[in-house]
């Protein structure tokens, strides 16, 4: 313990942190330009922007995971260097990443644990890290056992750690990188209460984050970066939530909204009483029952990992159901294979796109044609007929906005959004009856994240019935005509429209009927 | 023939050998259990024990001293080791693949080395039996267990103490943190090169002693590939045991006495065709493996070379 404790001591608090003139360069792209930086004790300060602005880079300079090119840090007036985390941690900086750095098998007391000299030397004492972690759990209230091991705790607990990991090896200023990302808005609740227990035990904080109303909840002073560079800083007070975005983003923007009622057909898609295993060979879906209509979009809310990925397989059959029916259009698919239900028109934005949406090897073109390169006009006698898919191409790209040097270009050198670009062109210029989104806009920029809404919007106009599984409830509300909360594999509640208020749906998210 | 066969004589002489023949399982297992658990799959065990069986032998031989023997057989485990982690660890090669070129290596190298330096098959005098003083006397038991060698009580002294360093120190503590999750490991300040640098060189001296455990002290010979795939049991036999020091040593007891039953059936001759009897511990290895896959997870960055990334 006495070591644990010295290393607090032994050095002084962070009263003010400095990042001066930081630039980084990986191959090819300028991660962060000549990008200052502050923050002082007591102070929650936000840095806002989209993906691939440069926060997390600026952070992981902070932390010691990388070394800038150029720019210096500074605590308290003199210049620090900062090679490895070790050195982070040992000048009282703590960080809280967006993918949590906890070792699933290990327990609590043992993720703390990790790393630190221990007061019985070279054995472990965690008895002793047990008894100070509660001790700090209590004074921040961040109540966990430190008995339990990571896999059995939700996720919420699982970040209470990763914030005592940290206080443990006493930080005097956390970096909490996109903190509320993964959690319900009850939780968000209990999280925001807990950075202002620590702000009034003089911490610094740094809170990344692409939510506005979060950042203007919770800071004190808020730093915009755009393609690497500071935009402005300024105190949160003056801020409103159409500035930051525009500061943002460089451009006006509009968040996309049903305009139309929907012009609701025939059932498209129906589940019945829909069982199925997750990977680990655990219910993930216990009795599932849900129909979408055409010229519907249905937005299936929930924190991650409680179903959706698993539904969006068996509806397109890449992952058996163990009980219960799948219809599509009234014909009975369950266990059908992947093909034969695309066949009957429909189209799959999976989660994965890298992984599940493209070969990265092949290029545009041989994309686009994935799934019927086999078929006419494509292909006749087994010969593909490269002139018609080079037009076809040429078509889509032009149409969907794709930005690339060619149709020759291999998907992997796209970007993110021009790679759902291609995604969305394949599967929807085969006119989808059904259309089944995960994620669609996730890691996506606002132009993008724009872009596959109005397509989705579009579809929804044409008669698609939509299923869009998103862990952004901004977006499920902003485009669903029905909201689907599911938890535990189980569908809590559908919610109209109109009904679908942020509250009711979070308290659903955490499997709690709000009557 | 048969009634003989069951003779209590015969069972313990099926016992206490079948105790000798886990000790070179034990020593490269636990070795590789190391070495896994932090991350990192060595397939070059049978190369290092080989190398270990040679050099044990050779200098044994040269010095007329066992202890010497064993310096050197750990000596060059530890530099078989510490290649194999440069290879998996520094230069991030397909772990499998790499391993097997150590496998190969090693192979080679002790059979060339014996070829040049020996030419024809010799015996030593290795680690003599050691009858520990009262236990030894003790009846049916004393004789199974306590008439053994130094490196058989030592292979044995290892399954407890390993099962301690992994679960009760905190170099244990980072190890596993290290073959779960590096990246985790890495932001906590844990050396992530470093530790999977100390469990793979650890590895092949646990190794080189299990091949000197064969030429020094169980056989007192060394001839060419004189483990004949005992090595890659031995990894086998860490899956089997699911990565635990006692979950090994169970492996290693059924495989070696079953071993030694086949032996002893050949010994008295049983009317079973030897090529059978040579088969079953390896047969028996396939079923428990295929009975026993899915049972336990593996260390999630087991043959996952770290780099720190974005």
């Amino acid at each position: 313990m006495s070591d644990v404790q010295s290393i607090s001591f032994e050095r002084q608090r962070i009263e003010h942190l400095e990042l001066k003139n930081i630039t980084k360069r990986f191959p090819g792209v300028l991660a962060n330009a000549h990008v200052d930086f502050d923050v002082r004790a007591g102070e929650v300060h936000a840095l806002l922007g989209e993906n691939g602005a440069g926060k997390s880079t600026l952070m992981k300079i902070l932390y010691g995971l990388y070394h800038p090119d150029e720019g210096e840090i500074f605590i308290n007036g003199s210049p620090v260097r900062i090679a490895s985390p070790n050195d982070a941690i040992n000048l009282g900086i703590g960080m809280i990443h967006q993918h949590f750095m906890l070792v699933d098998s290990l327990t609590v007391a043992e993720n703390i644990a990790l790393g630190l000299p221990s007061s019985r030397g070279l054995l472990t004492d965690l008895d002793v890290v047990s008894a100070r972690t509660e001790m700090l759990a209590k004074k921040y209230g961040l109540l966990v056992d430190p008995g339990a091991y990571i896999w059995q705790l939700a996720v919420g607990q699982r970040q209470r750690v990763e914030i005592l990991k940290a206080l443990y090896r006493g930080a005097d200023l956390l970096i909490l990188d996109e903190p509320t990302a993964v959690l319900t808005p009850q939780e968000v609740d209990e999280f925001m209460e807990t950075i202002r227990q620590m702000t009034e035990e003089k911490h610094s904080i740094i809170f990344i984050s692409h939510k506005l109303h979060e950042v203007i909840a919770i800071s004190q002073r808020v730093t915009v970066l755009r393609n690497g560079r500071r935009v402005d800083s300024c105190p949160t007070a003056g801020c409103t939530k159409h500035d930051l975005a525009r500061m943002m983003v460089g451009q006006e923007i509009v968040m996309p909204k049903l305009t139309t009622p929907p012009k609701r057909g025939e059932v498209r898609l129906e589940l019945k009483n829909v069982h199925a295993q997750s990977d680990r060979e655990t219910p993930a879906l216990r009795g599932v029952d849900l129909q979408i209509f055409s010229g519907e979009i249905v937005g299936l809310a929930g924190v991650s990992g409680n179903g959706q990925a698993e539904l969006a397989q068996v509806v397109t059959g890449l992952r058996p159901a163990t009980q219960g029916q799948v219809l599509i259009e009234g014909r009975d698919m369950t266990g059908k294979l992947p093909g034969e239900i695309i066949r009957c028109g429909l189209a799959y934005i999976p989660e994965e796109r890298m992984r599940d949406g493209m070969v990265q090897d092949f290029n545009i073109s041989e994309n686009i044609i994935l799934r019927d390169h086999n078929k006419d006009p494509y292909a006749k006698r087994g010969f593909l007929l490269h002139r018609v898919i080079a037009e076809f191409t040429d078509r889509l790209i032009d149409l969907f906005h794709i930005k690339t040097p060619s149709r020759e270009t291999p998907a992997r050198n796209l970007s993110g959004g021009n790679i759902q670009k291609v995604v969305l062109a394949r599967e929807l210029s085969r006119q989808p009856r059904i259309i089944v989104a995960a994620q669609p806009s996730r890691g996506l920029d606002i132009g993008a994240t724009e872009y596959v809404h109005n397509s989705l919007l579009e579809q929804r106009e044409k008669g698609a019935a939509i299923l869009l599984i998103s862990e952004d409830l901004d977006e499920i509300l902003a485009l669903s005509d029905r909201v689907a909360v599911v938890y535990e594999g189980r569908i809590m509640g559908i919610l109209d429209n109109k009904d679908a208020e942020r509250e009711r749906v979070g308290l659903l998210m955490a499997g709690v009927h709000p009557d | 023939m048969i009634t003989d066969f069951f003779s209590a004589t015969v069972l313990i002489g099926i016992l206490a050998s079948g105790i000798r023949l886990a000790t070179p399982y034990l020593y490269a297992s636990i070795g590789e259990t190391f070495g896994q658990r932090s991350g990192v799959l060595n397939l070059g065990v049978e190369g290092q024990m080989l190398m270990g069986a040679f050099t044990a032998f050779y200098i044994t031989l040269r010095t007329g001293n066992v202890w010497l023997g064993l310096l050197a057989a750990i000596g060059v485990g530890a530099l078989m080791g510490l290649a194999m982690a440069f290879v998996s660890i520094h230069l991030r090669a397909v772990q499998g693949i790499s391993g097997i070129g150590f496998y190969l290596f090693g192979l080679g190298m002790s059979d060339l080395l014996f070829q040049k330096l020996m030419g024809e098959v010799k015996t030593v005098s290795g680690f003599g039996a050691i009858e520990i003083p009262f236990l030894s006397s003790l009846p049916v038991v004393g004789e199974i267990f306590f008439r053994q060698n130094l490196l058989v009580y030592l292979a044995f002294l290892l399954v407890p103490v390993a099962w301690f360093v992994l679960n009760k120190t905190t170099l244990g503590l980072k190890i596993r943190a290290v073959g779960e999750n590096p990246q985790a490991a890495d932001t906590l300040g844990v050396s992530v090169a470093g530790i999977r640098y100390l469990t793979v060189t650890m590895g092949g001296v646990f190794s080189a002693i299990g091949g000197a455990s064969l030429s020094i002290a169980n056989l007192n010979v060394f001839q060419q590939n004189m483990t004949s795939g005992l090595g890659f049991i031995a990894v086998a036999l860490v899956y089997f045991g699911g990565w635990k020091p006692f979950g090994v040593l169970f492996g290693a007891l059924l495989f070696s006495m079953v071993n030694s039953l086949q032996l002893w059936m050949q010994i008295l001759n049983v009317p079973i065709p030897s090529d059978f009897a040579v088969m079953m511990p390896y047969v028996l290895t396939i079923i428990v493996l295929v009975l026993t896959v899915g049972r336990v997870r593996g260390p999630s960055a087991l043959t996952k070379p770290f780099i720190r990334e974005g």
